[in-house]
């Protein structure tokens, strides 16, 4: 069984790392939610694995044995959090798709080798802040 | 002692009373000064009231433990120094504020400048008044930060700006420094208050580690107290207005590196590195700052550098390193605040009334405003060391200690070069006099100058008295506070015999030469002038602005090179740096032992684990046609579910599958909005590419938590296991954990989603007003949409649907605490009941009929949590400690209460309001894109088969705001 969850894991990252490698906003969120599955199925793994030994006590405390409960507590958070966080990143995404017309996710100026498309200028800083002063007369 | 209660109120009271000038803006000046001056007479009051037991020779104590662990406390200690220095600040406090009242124009916001004066005042009182160190850092910190506003305070003038930022780079980066020499020094001598380090001077001395802590101090102390080559930044400082340039920059902050090192006289002072860097960098900078003085034409500039210099000739004295030279020291920072404060308001007056600080304009003010120039006049002598005023007689004890100071074997360079300070000093001190004062009117254009009102010159004409008052009578006047000083700083006790005449020393003799030479080189100062300005030298100013800019560049060029706006490659950068981390990791230590026996897979698992395995390339095959891809990786996630179930974990299973469903709503929702498909744009090389990095880090990640099930890892589980019933009164563990053990945990976790909510809708709001929006009022669908979009089975379907789905969610929010179940899956369940109802009958439908905004199920969530938490303080337990009892419930069976509920009830209400917030601002768009409203409870009304529920097209209007909501 451990080899399945560990494979899982595996499977898991790996194709969500392949999505969030693309260049377009809709595979890197399929990308997130899956490296979301792959981390919460590890963070459980972690506690071990048992089978039929739910961590939900016996009428006074007493029975067992249990599964590590500590890993759970943690997972069911992440997942609830994992959501929200899905959720502000689509909503980030659909917000630059509307209102700049296309979903990449890389800046214009440095699209990796072989790439060509991609809009144009937007690459811009901000001024230097030490230039917006005018000449100091006042020298010592 | 009662009196040491006291420290910490007279510490606070300028924090205090700087709220507020702030906020009586608009009351004026008279107002803003009165309030002001409030607290620090108060202050000055209370610290009066201590000072006799610390004259004699009390130590007075106060602390509060803070952080123990780091050694941080709050502690106050009011010595003979810290008393000399607090005095000075409050006292030199009132007589600026009441200055400040006739410096400030009308224009000037009055409140701003007197909420940063007191927080100066406040910030300073700190440093002298700490007698821990890592408090006094705060406190030496805040000084930087006060300065920095009021050099800026003027925000209009660029000089001011540039000033204020030069001023916080260099102080602030000295104060970074002096950080790490206090914690080594800390580190030293086993404790981070000043009483127990004083006590461990030899220690500190004998350690490796002296030479170090000892640098990094005085970085941080020559920085504040300006001492070459840090001094440049001063003269910027400049640019503030002038009350502040004679409290701050002359009077008491620049004095805190001098304090810093008089504090610390006893445990560093005395050795060889100590003499060498503190003496030699005071001597060279009392002479270089004494000699740029002398050529600068600008009033405040000429005080500057003769500040620079005092402060040197300080530093200086300090570094000798005996008992006389402390003496002479303490006496002289006493002298300078006295004779330069007031000399500061005079150029501050002469400003103000003849729009002028350039002393080759100005000339001849004696006749015109006697007042100001009779203060001038007395001030400018002491600072010259003119005998019968006070900087006489510090400067003779100075020249004193000098003349017997040898320097690398060499008895005279020492002596020569103080005396050429002091008639560089003599000649600056007179140019001031002579060039200001004297003479004749030099420039016609400048306009009757005359006195200025009375509250402007008897701040400095109270110190003038002063000058002269020590001048005349130095033991009767400053004998006793200079002995009381001089005790706290060298730790013995020292009685000064202060007296006019000495009889013919080397001293008066150096002070002598000191004069006639003075007044010589004033004579010549013409011609010298000219050569000065001939001659090319350094300038500090366009030094430094061309480091900022190297460090600016710098700091560009790897910021771009690191991250260039391309995310792929920053995401591709830091997954194979964490697999090949991972891998040093792996080869580095080895692992322990094989402990765990591999449990046997069910063939249910593996044909689990296939469909996941397949779904998982699916996806990433099919990733291009996105709505396939959404449909497929929900496999994943159900796969995922149904594997917690095998694994006895039936919350995960629950939480899962409940977000699982939400999760793909929302992606459906977007996905609305989005093309349909992904071109293809990425080459076949960088697709092997990515390739090979994501099976690198899956066989990572894979191997990772292969090892991590095959052993056993300590941890606090059992804990858990074991108090989970008696503790926190629940059979379901992981339940107890959320609710009650790590309650703090999840209390945050409600709050960083309901934030997420807000974001969203808050993005939403923004996103609908811009751009975006507009390109949504014109959206054309690109497919065709159904003619029948809330079919009638399942509006029926789901409303049947709602109440069930309803009491199952209640249902699972009450037993959550002993059976699987719990207000986070509650609140999912609820959510995806309502949503049922915004898809089957649409969204106007469905918010016609909402009673409770979203938000405010978010806000009453949180707030539930939190006062569940808050009611254990009334029962005085720590928060969130939980109580939980049994009730017969006659007829239906025991029944259990417990804390913890309301608390899920709290998480319950924020989950369910943070998920409908977020979903629900998504679907907002499709009003925008002009969906039809559908007030009707459904589009397709059978007995009305006539009716055109649906507008046209072309007549569909754009939602206005209040339709909307």
């Amino acid at each position: 069984m451990e080899i399945v969850v560990a494979s899982s894991v595996g499977v898991l990252t790996a194709g969500g790392v392949y999505l969030i490698l693309r260049l377009r906003a809709f595979p890197v969120i399929l990308g997130i939610a899956m490296l979301s599955y792959a981390v919460n199925v590890f963070l459980f793994s972690t506690g071990g694995l048992a089978v039929d030994a739910a961590p939900i006590l016996g009428d006074h405390g007493e029975g067992g044995p249990y599964t590590d409960p500590l890993p759970q507590a943690l997972v069911l958070t992440a997942i609830v959090i994992s959501f929200g966080m899905t959720a502000v990143l689509v909503m980030i995404a659909l917000g630059a798709y509307l209102d700049v017309g296309d979903d990449h996710i890389n800046m214009g100026a440095a699209l990796p080798e072989g790439e060509t498309d991609g809009p144009e200028g937007r690459n811009s800083h901000s001024p230097n802040p030490l230039e917006d002063d005018a000449p100091v007369r006042f020298n010592p | 002692m009662g009196g040491a209660g006291l420290l910490p109120i007279i510490a606070l009271l300028p924090f205090l009373g700087a709220l507020v000038p702030g906020v009586m803006i608009r009351a004026g000046r008279n107002a803003a000064a009165t309030f002001t001056a409030i607290p620090t007479f108060l202050a000055l009051l209370m610290l009066l009231t201590l000072a006799p037991g610390v004259m004699d020779g009390q130590v007075l104590q106060k602390s509060f433990s803070w952080f123990p662990p780091l050694g941080l406390s709050a502690s106050f200690m009011l010595d003979g120094l810290g008393l000399m220095f607090a005095v000075m600040i409050l006292g030199v406090g009132l007589l600026i504020t009441l200055y400040a009242r006739f410096y400030l124009s009308n224009e000037d916001p009055a409140g701003v400048f007197f909420t940063y004066l007191l927080l100066f005042q406040g910030a300073m009182l700190g440093i002298v008044l700490s007698n821990n160190i890592l408090m006094l850092l705060v406190f030496w910190e805040l000084t930087s930060l006060a300065s920095f506003l009021l050099i800026g305070y003027w925000r209009h003038l660029p000089e001011g700006r540039q000033g204020a930022r030069m001023a916080l780079t260099v102080t602030g980066g000295g104060g970074l420094a002096m950080i790490g020499g206090m914690l080594i020094l800390g580190d030293i001598a086993g404790s981070y208050e000043l009483t127990d380090i004083l006590q461990a001077g030899e220690a500190i001395k004998a350690s490796p580690l002296y030479l170090p802590a000892l640098i990094l101090i005085l970085l941080g102390a020559f920085t504040k107290s300006a001492q070459f080559p840090f001094h440049f930044w001063l003269p910027h400082a400049m640019a503030a207005p002038t009350p502040v340039s004679a409290y701050l920059h002359s009077a008491t902050m620049v004095k805190a590196g001098i304090f810093l090192m008089a504090r610390l006289w006893p445990v560093l002072a005395g050795t060889d590195p100590w003499f060498y860097i503190v003496a030699t960098t005071g001597l060279i900078t009392m002479v270089l700052g004494a000699l740029i003085a002398l050529f600068k034409d600008d009033l405040k500039a000429l005080l500057a550098f003769s500040t620079v210099s005092h402060l040197g000739l300080l530093t200086m004295l300090l570094g000798f390193g005996t008992e006389a030279a402390a003496v002479a020291a303490v006496f002289h920072v006493l002298n300078h605040l006295t004779f330069k404060a007031a000399l500061f308001m005079t150029a501050g007056i002469v400003d103000h009334s003849t729009h002028t600080r350039d002393i080759k304009r100005l000339g001849g003010l004696l006749t015109l405003m006697p007042i100001t120039a009779a203060i001038g006049i007395i001030a400018a002598l002491s600072m010259a060391g003119i005998p019968l005023f006070n900087g006489f007689l510090s400067k003779e004890l100075m020249l004193e200690e000098a003349s017997h100071t040898s320097w690398w074997e060499s008895p005279w360079i020492v002596p020569v070069l103080a005396t050429f300070g002091a008639l560089l000093s003599v000649a600056y001190s007179f140019r001031f006099i002579v060039h200001t004062f004297l003479g004749k009117p030099r420039d016609e254009s400048i306009d009757h100058p005359h006195d200025p009102p009375f509250g402007m010159w008897l701040p400095p004409a109270l110190l003038c008295v002063i000058v002269v008052a020590v001048g005349l009578f130095p033991a009767a006047i400053a004998g006793p506070i200079v002995d009381m000083a001089a005790s706290a700083v060298t730790g013995t006790e020292i009685h000064t015999h202060f007296a006019l005449w000495h009889g013919i020393t080397p001293a008066l003799i150096m002070s002598g030469i000191a004069i006639f030479g003075g007044l010589i080189l004033l004579a010549l100062h013409a011609p010298l002038d000219r050569a000065w300005l001939a001659t090319p030298r350094p300038e500090a100013k366009r030094l430094f602005d061309g480091a900022m800019a190297a460090s600016v560049r710098g700091t560009r060029v790897i910021a771009e090179g690191l991250h260039s706006g391309a995310i792929s490659r920053a995401l591709a950068v830091f997954v194979v740096t964490t697999v090949a981390s991972g891998l040093i990791a792996f080869f580095g230590r080895g692992l322990p032992e094989v402990s765990r026996p591999l449990l046997p897979i069910p063939p249910v698992a593996a044909a689990g684990w296939l469909l996941m395995v397949a779904a998982t390339l699916s996806v990433i095959l099919l990733h291009r046609r996105r709505f396939l891809a959404l449909v497929v990786i929900s496999i994943c996630g159900l796969m995922v579910s149904i594997g917690f179930v095998y694994l006895s974990a039936p919350d995960l299973a629950l939480t899962q599958i409940t977000v699982e469903t939400v999760t793909i709503l929302l992606l459906l929702l977007a996905l609305h909005y989005l093309p349909k498909t992904t071109p293809a744009d990425s080459s076949v090389a960088l697709r092997i590419r990515d390739g090979v990095i994501g099976v690198s880090a899956g066989v990572g990640v894979g191997a990772l938590a292969y090892a991590f099930m095959r052993r056993d890892v300590p941890s606090i589980s059992d804990y858990f296991l074991e108090n989970a019933y008696s503790g926190g009164g629940g059979h379901n563990v992981v339940n107890v954990i959320l609710v009650d053990f790590r309650g703090y945990d999840t209390f945050g976790e409600i709050i960083v989603l309901g934030i997420a909510g807000v974001i969203i809708f808050a993005l939403m709001e923004v996103l609908l007003r811009g751009r975006a929006g507009r390109r949504l009022r014109n959206w054309a669908f690109s497919e065709d949409r159904s003619r029948d979009r809330h079919p009638l089975m399942m509006v029926v379907g789901t409303r049947v649907m709602l109440p069930i789905a309803l009491l199952v969610g209640v249902y699972i929010l009450l037993r959550g605490h002993n059976n699987p179940g719990g207000g986070f899956v509650a609140g999912l369940v609820f959510s995806i009941a309502l949503l049922m109802q915004y898809m089957a009958s649409g969204f106007a439908w469905t918010m016609d009929r909402q009673r409770w905004e979203y938000h405010s199920l978010i806000g009453w969530g949180v707030i539930i949590a939190g006062l569940t938490g808050a009611a254990a303080w009334i029962f005085g337990r720590p928060f969130l400690t939980s109580a939980y009892g049994y009730i017969d419930w006659p007829w239906i069976e025991e029944f259990e209460w417990a804390t913890a509920m309301a608390f899920d009830v709290g998480v319950f209400l924020a989950v369910l309001g943070a998920v409908m917030l977020m979903l629900y601002s998504l679907s907002r768009m499709a009003r925008y894109a002009g969906e039809t409203v559908n007030l009707e409870p459904m589009d397709y009304d059978p007995s009305q088969k006539s009716v055109q529920t649906e507008r046209a097209p072309q007549e569909r209007g754009v939602p206005t705001e209040g339709e909307e909501l």
